[in-house]
């Protein structure tokens, strides 16, 4: 059936003088794509939820031994690996909490005409666009203690705000909310411009005052697209590795990302962050899930 | 008890004037149409009245307080939106709801008046739903339930049945002029069907280009056009309008339109009322059913021919023609046979308009 909803080849084309069908042609753009999946994507899944039953270490070469699910006992009993996840619940919350507040509200400054509004929305939006390794670099030197210009503004005097263990986490989640919040205003605006004018022009009339519209109209219209946004944040976020590694050291930052690594190419216990790896994407899943449950009962409104 | 007056009212969108030297008295619980095409400024008219549009110049006068530079809130007018402007998200109640609880009424008083309200409309049983679970008619049932929910000081309507089905909208018109007077209050409502104009106003203003063409009850504005753009906008089927030469033919006018070779036969007095206006720059008009038609010869009848014939059900429209012109007719339906057939024709003389072509003002001349 499908081959019939297709549209015929023209006949005077070349790919028809060579013999090649639509068919023919749909094969050789979605076959590359399906291979490229499976053997980058699929297989190596599979391939490490099997390692994550096994004592497998990449850089020996020693047989490895399958032990069940000793590696997932480990790690859930392993207290420094919990405060790694709180650590982390930390960092999301304070991450995706600013960037939702900051990126919304610049979205609500945006949503009117001014000039050069497209010249300023394009600028606001550059820090996304960066590597968040050059961001990390930046940003160390923004903090630096003895002349870093954030403690210059701020009048800090010397305060160490990467080395110190108490604003370390916090000081690599001010970067992330500096550098993901225009992907939330992105997101924000393009709900915000979605919301059709004569609704605020029926509030006027309605005497709604400022709040009143912003409460009862706007943020319910524009909630199922802000949901999206705190989803995509929020995924994210759990997996930062390259900001927070780039910028600290302090335990009190190490988020479950850097563990991963550290135990995968510095311990070399290939098997055991597998296993740690599938411990966070079921963690991930979860989280998810349960927003876009809630994502689909606010749409059904 | 609600007076709206609009005095001198001037608007601009960029160079180009909507809105020329506007001035409006309306009084209180009165229904005003303002009706023209789109685009003659109607709409910008009403929205200035409601604040959601500035003036360049003029005053806008509620009870004889001047509100231009009032916000819409302030100006406590509630308005029904072409395109119902229901909050989606919300249920018929809460929609019926919003403008009360905006304004932070008691929830015992906001249910009093929305169960109210919806009995009058008949949507009660909607209450519960969504707007978008709703047919066309209810939506603007709810729409005009929250414009009334509040008991404003006046009600701007535009367009409110435009979007509607033809047979709706009847249903709707009936429904509407039922509730006003009821309700009672003053009510200006924006449209582009004559027919609706015609059947809910108090009183018609027709506008075009920005400017007021005319103001009057409908049966003024029907047979009392003050002008040719009046004329052939009220009323359907269209008014006839053509050139017309007058000549003093014994004892009578004679009146001629497309180069006939005969004219058509006027009382004598209209000669002398037409004063001077009889040769050139004259134009007549008449309505169809001041074209009569009939099979056999007689007094003061032209031999014509029919050329197209439009069944309309209780009556026919046919084409007739007149030396280079058309004449339009009504007749019973059936009544010409078909297109070629040789009928008699006469210019009812208490029917006819005549204006000047140049300016396309009515002389005001009425046999």
């Amino acid at each position: 059936m499908a081959s019939v909803a297709l549209t015929n080849l023209d006949p005077a084309s070349r790919a028809a003088a060579r013999g090649w069908s639509d068919l023919t042609i749909r094969n050789l753009f979605i076959i590359p794509t399906l291979v490229f999946l499976i053997v980058f994507n699929i297989f190596p899944l599979i391939y490490s939820l099997g390692y994550s039953f096994t004592n497998f270490a990449a850089n020996r070469s020693e047989p490895w031994q399958f032990v069940g699910l000793q590696n997932y006992r480990e790690l859930l009993s392993d207290d420094h690996i919990w405060s790694n996840f709180v650590i982390t619940a930390k960092y999301v919350i304070v991450s995706v909490a600013g960037q939702m507040v900051v990126g919304f509200g610049l979205a609500l400054l945006l949503n009117r005409s001014f000039p050069m509004k497209g010249l300023i929305t394009t600028l606001l939006l550059l820090p996304m666009m960066m590597s968040a390794a050059v961001v990390g670099l930046f940003w160390q030197l923004l903090y630096s203690p003895s002349w870093g210009p954030i403690n210059y503004v701020f009048g800090l005097g010397d305060f160490a705000w990467l080395s110190n263990p108490d604003s370390a986490l916090y000081a690599v989640a001010i970067t992330d909310i500096w550098m993901w919040s225009p992907f939330v205003m992105l997101l924000s605006l393009a709900g915000l411009s979605a919301v059709p004018q004569h609704l605020y022009e029926a509030a006027a009339i309605d005497r709604a005052g400022w709040w009143y519209t912003f409460t009862r109209i706007t943020l319910p219209l524009v909630s199922p697209i802000l949901l999206i946004a705190l989803i995509f944040r929020t995924m994210e976020a759990f997996k930062t590795f390259d900001i927070a590694y780039t910028m600290t050291t302090q335990p009190t930052a190490e988020l479950i990302a850097i563990r991963l690594y550290k135990q995968a190419f510095q311990q070399w216990d290939t098997g055991k962050s597998c296993a740690l790896a599938y411990i966070v994407l079921i963690m991930v899943l979860a989280i998810t899930n349960l927003y876009v449950k809630y994502l689909n009962k606010v749409k059904e409104r | 008890m609600t007076q709206i007056e609009l005095r001198g009212i001037e608007k601009f969108f960029g160079a180009v004037q909507v809105i020329h030297n506007l001035n409006l008295a309306i009084a209180d619980n009165e229904f005003i149409v303002l009706l023209g095409q789109s685009g003659c400024g109607k709409t910008t008219t009403l929205r200035a009245v409601a604040g959601l549009e500035t003036i360049d110049k003029g005053d806008i006068l509620i009870d004889g307080k001047p509100v231009q530079h009032l916000k819409a809130a302030d100006r406590d007018i509630a308005m029904v939106f072409q395109s119902f402007s229901l909050y989606p998200h919300m249920t018929v109640f809460e929609n019926v709801a919003f403008p009360l609880r905006a304004t932070r009424m008691s929830s015992g008083e906001v249910d009093k008046s929305v169960r109210e309200v919806a009995r009058v409309l008949r949507i009660t049983d909607l209450l519960d739903k969504r707007p978008s679970a709703l047919s066309g008619g209810d939506m603007q049932r709810v729409a005009i339930g929250r414009a009334l929910v509040r008991r404003p000081k006046a009600m701007l309507m535009d367009e409110p049945i435009g979007a509607l089905d033809a047979k709706l909208r009847e249903e709707m018109r009936a429904e509407i002029k039922r509730l006003h007077v009821k309700q009672g209050s003053t009510t200006i409502y924006v449209t582009h069907d004559q027919i609706e104009a015609m059947s809910l106003a108090d009183r018609i203003v027709i506008m075009h280009e920005g400017f007021i063409q005319q103001v009057g009850t409908p049966d003024e504005v029907y047979s009392h056009p003050a002008n040719l753009f009046v004329a052939q906008f009220v009323g359907s089927p269209v008014m006839n309008i053509a050139e017309a030469r007058v000549a003093d033919r014994a004892g009578a006018a004679s009146v001629t339109v497309g180069e006939a070779p005969a004219g058509f036969e006027f009382p004598h007095r209209l000669l002398s009322k037409l004063n001077g206006h009889s040769n050139g720059g004259l134009t007549l008009g008449i309505r169809p059913e001041g074209v009569l038609v009939r099979h056999d010869a007689a007094s003061g009848y032209m031999p014509v021919e029919a050329s197209i014939i439009e069944p309309l059900g209780s009556f026919d429209i046919v084409d007739l023609k007149v030396g280079s012109t058309m004449l339009r007719a009504r007749t019973k339906a059936g009544y010409v046979s078909g297109p070629g057939e040789k009928v008699h024709v006469r210019i009812d003389p208490e029917q006819a308009h005549f204006f000047d072509t140049a300016s396309g003002k009515s002389l005001g001349v009425r046999l």
